[in-house]
């Protein structure tokens, strides 16, 4: 419970990094990546993500329990996901036998 | 000072000082931040939707005495269902044990003067009730017909009832679960008292920890399927309508993600309450603690694996499907291993059959049965063929009625002492259990033979041949409303009537038992120090509870 002050340059900062973030992905759209402009959009808007939990949300400064329960979440976002895609992965393939 | 039981013969002065009159003015209630008086609100505000769930489940039960559809309409019959379903997990099933009972006892059980959050857990109650309101607009302006699974296309596209007003009230209803479960979370690993190390923890505290990890982890999903769904409503966006783009079956996916856990959210607090029931009543420690407290955290984590067994007939991948069926077979080994654990506790040992006791035996038993039909739901060849049947229907009544419901009344009489400072009339009691027992059995045993038939659910009207097991059903379910009658009348004469409880009266080993009942507002007068397991229990013939105090 101990109370970490972050000096407000950091979230300037922070804050200016995430603009910034926002600028490329417009920017990016207007290009034409094929199958990889979604993996860019993706990444920037992950690290975006990450910037915020990391510092808005004092996840940084916090306990290892406070960072286990934040990891739990992410995981749990995975099986979400991963069990979805077992389903749209496989929904088109051949029976083998 | 070693504690001693009471002898029957001894008179029983109830404490001067307890939460109960440290005020009394509605406002000492409703802006109390005393997590005893917030269970106790929740146990209002529950209690009336049980009352609710339970009337249209009546008019269900009316309709389906004859095979024509006479009493309502198709359109009506969809909505009644669809509110019996809503009402009775969204605001009964899911709140039940974790609200009342976890709020009141997790403090008591660990050694804390209060939950971690005490006003967010007030907060959590208001929460409840401002969707609760907003879900009764819904049901009162007209209702729902969608199946409180709320599948699209019939939810987003096509249906004109007050879909949008019930899923703004099961969102909101859904920040009260997750501001619950944070609240045990931290305060279970923040306020145990000293020398409370987690082996040494009652199982209700696995319980409703394993349960507030789904609350926080799960409920996230509901409240975003919610919101795709009314965006895709009100200015459809494409997420489940083909011609837009989406694909309907992503909604099954969303919406089981959480629900399917969510059985476990009503069943597993339940779990908990009868290993505290089983210890005490043949007081021994319970066999394989580690195993019973680990499987409450293997379900919380494998239940979230096994979702897609809902969706066997949905066009969901025969691959995807086979994955599923085989966690969810998978999933039943930390269940199963509840059982076998309280089954060897009881075995050769003397068991004092009070009501609460009936209840946990009626819990194991009920259980037992709705989780091995189970398992025929999770083999995907019989699935397809009882899907949408009345054989699904039995499945989770045995799982949450005969379950869930169980376990949470044989709690509420086990810990009523404590709660009220009086006893409940046993006579009484047992008549409930045993009214109880019977009419659900009469309910719901029927139901797995109608849909291994073949009748389908959902529909108001049936073919003659299935007459006979639907009026012995509708019969059943009027037993079982004067069972949940019963000690609805007899708690509340209690509070006033009843025998004054002394501060142990089984007696049993836990911390919420070593301060007086009725427990102070603080609960305890020194914070206790524990050096004993949660289930050392002395031979019967000594009545002292292990352990200095
Ligand atoms: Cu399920």
């Amino acid at each position: 419970m101990s109370e970490h002050i972050v000096p407000i340059k950091i979230y300037l900062s922070i804050w200016l990094t995430l603009m910034v973030l926002t600028g490329v992905t417009i920017w990016v759209a207007y290009y034409d990546l094929k199958q990889f402009s979604v993996i860019v959009a993706l990444s920037i808007a992950v690290f975006k993500a990450l910037l915020v939990v990391l510092y808005f949300m004092h996840v940084r400064y916090s306990s290892r329990l406070t960072k286990v329960i934040i990891a739990a979440g992410v995981f749990w976002l995975i099986i979400l996901i991963a069990l979805t895609f077992s389903d749209y992965w496989t929904r088109n393939w051949q029976a083998a036998f | 000072m070693i504690s001693t039981a009471p002898k029957p013969s001894e008179v029983i002065v109830p404490p001067q000082r307890h939460y109960l009159n440290a005020g009394y003015g509605v406002k000492s209630w409703l802006l109390t931040t005393d997590h005893k008086r917030i269970g106790l609100l929740y146990l209002a505000s529950i209690t009336l939707f049980f009352f609710l769930g339970g009337a249209f489940a009546t008019i269900i039960r009316l309709e389906l005495a004859t095979p024509a559809g006479d009493l309502v309409s198709s359109e009506n019959y969809n909505k009644f269902f669809t509110m019996h379903g809503v009402v009775m997990i969204f605001f009964f099933l899911i709140p039940s044990v974790p609200a009342v009972l976890g709020n009141f006892l997790i403090p008591l059980m660990i050694g804390a003067k209060d939950v971690a959050f005490p006003r967010l857990n007030l907060l959590s109650w208001y929460v409840y009730n401002i969707g609760a309101i907003i879900t009764l607009y819904a049901i009162i302006a007209g209702g729902v017909d969608t199946g409180w699974t709320f599948y699209a296309p019939l939810s987003t596209t096509y249906s004109n009832t007050n879909v949008m007003a019930t899923g703004v009230g099961i969102f909101i209803t859904g920040f009260s679960s997750i501001l619950t479960g944070l609240n045990f979370i931290v305060t279970i690993h923040t306020l145990r008292a000293p020398g409370l190390t987690w082996l040494k923890m009652p199982l209700f505290l696995w319980a409703h920890y394993a349960t507030s990890l789904i609350q926080v982890l799960g409920t996230p999903v509901i409240a975003i399927t919610i919101l795709l769904l009314a965006f895709e409503r009100a200015v459809h966006v494409g997420i489940f309508d083909p011609a837009l783009g989406g694909d309907p079956v992503l909604f099954q996916h969303l919406f089981w993600f959480y629900s399917h856990p969510a059985v476990y959210i009503m069943i597993l607090p339940s779990m908990g309450i009868v290993s505290e029931i089983v210890a005490t009543f043949v007081r021994k420690n319970i066999f394989g603690y580690k195993f019973i407290a680990f499987s409450s955290i293997a379900i919380a984590v494998f239940g979230f694996l096994v979702w897609g067994h809902h969706m066997f007939v949905s066009s969901q991948s025969v691959y995807a499907g086979m994955v599923f069926s085989f966690l969810s077979m998978a999933v039943a080994i930390p269940s199963a291993v509840k059982v076998f654990n309280w089954t060897a506790t009881l075995y050769k040992s003397s068991v004092s059959y009070q009501t609460p006791m009936l209840y946990a035996f009626g819990f194991i038993g009920l259980f037992t049965i709705g989780g091995l039909t189970g398992l025929f739901l999770a083999a995907l060849g019989f699935d397809v063929h009882v899907h949408d049947t009345y054989f699904v229907v039995a499945h989770f009544h045995y799982i949450m009625v005969g379950g869930a419901i169980m376990g949470y009344l044989g709690g509420l009489h086990y810990w009523w002492p404590k709660i009220s400072g009086r006893m409940y009339p046993e006579g009484w009691a047992k008549l409930g259990v045993l009214t109880i027992f019977v009419g659900f059995n009469l309910t719901f045993f029927p139901q797995f033979l109608l849909g291994y038939m073949g009748m389908p659910r959902r529909y108001h009207a049936y073919s003659e041949e299935f007459q006979v097991l639907n009026v012995m059903s509708s019969a059943g379910a009027s037993i079982l409303a004067v069972g949940y009658l019963l000690p609805m009348i007899y708690l509340i004469w209690s509070m006033r009537y009843g025998p004054v409880a002394s501060a142990n009266p089984w007696p049993s080993t836990g911390l919420e038992w070593r301060t007086s009942s009725p427990p102070p507002p603080e609960n305890f007068e020194k914070t206790p120090v524990v050096t004993w397991h949660a289930y050392e229990f002395k031979p019967r013939d000594q009545a002292e509870i292990v352990g200095e105090f």
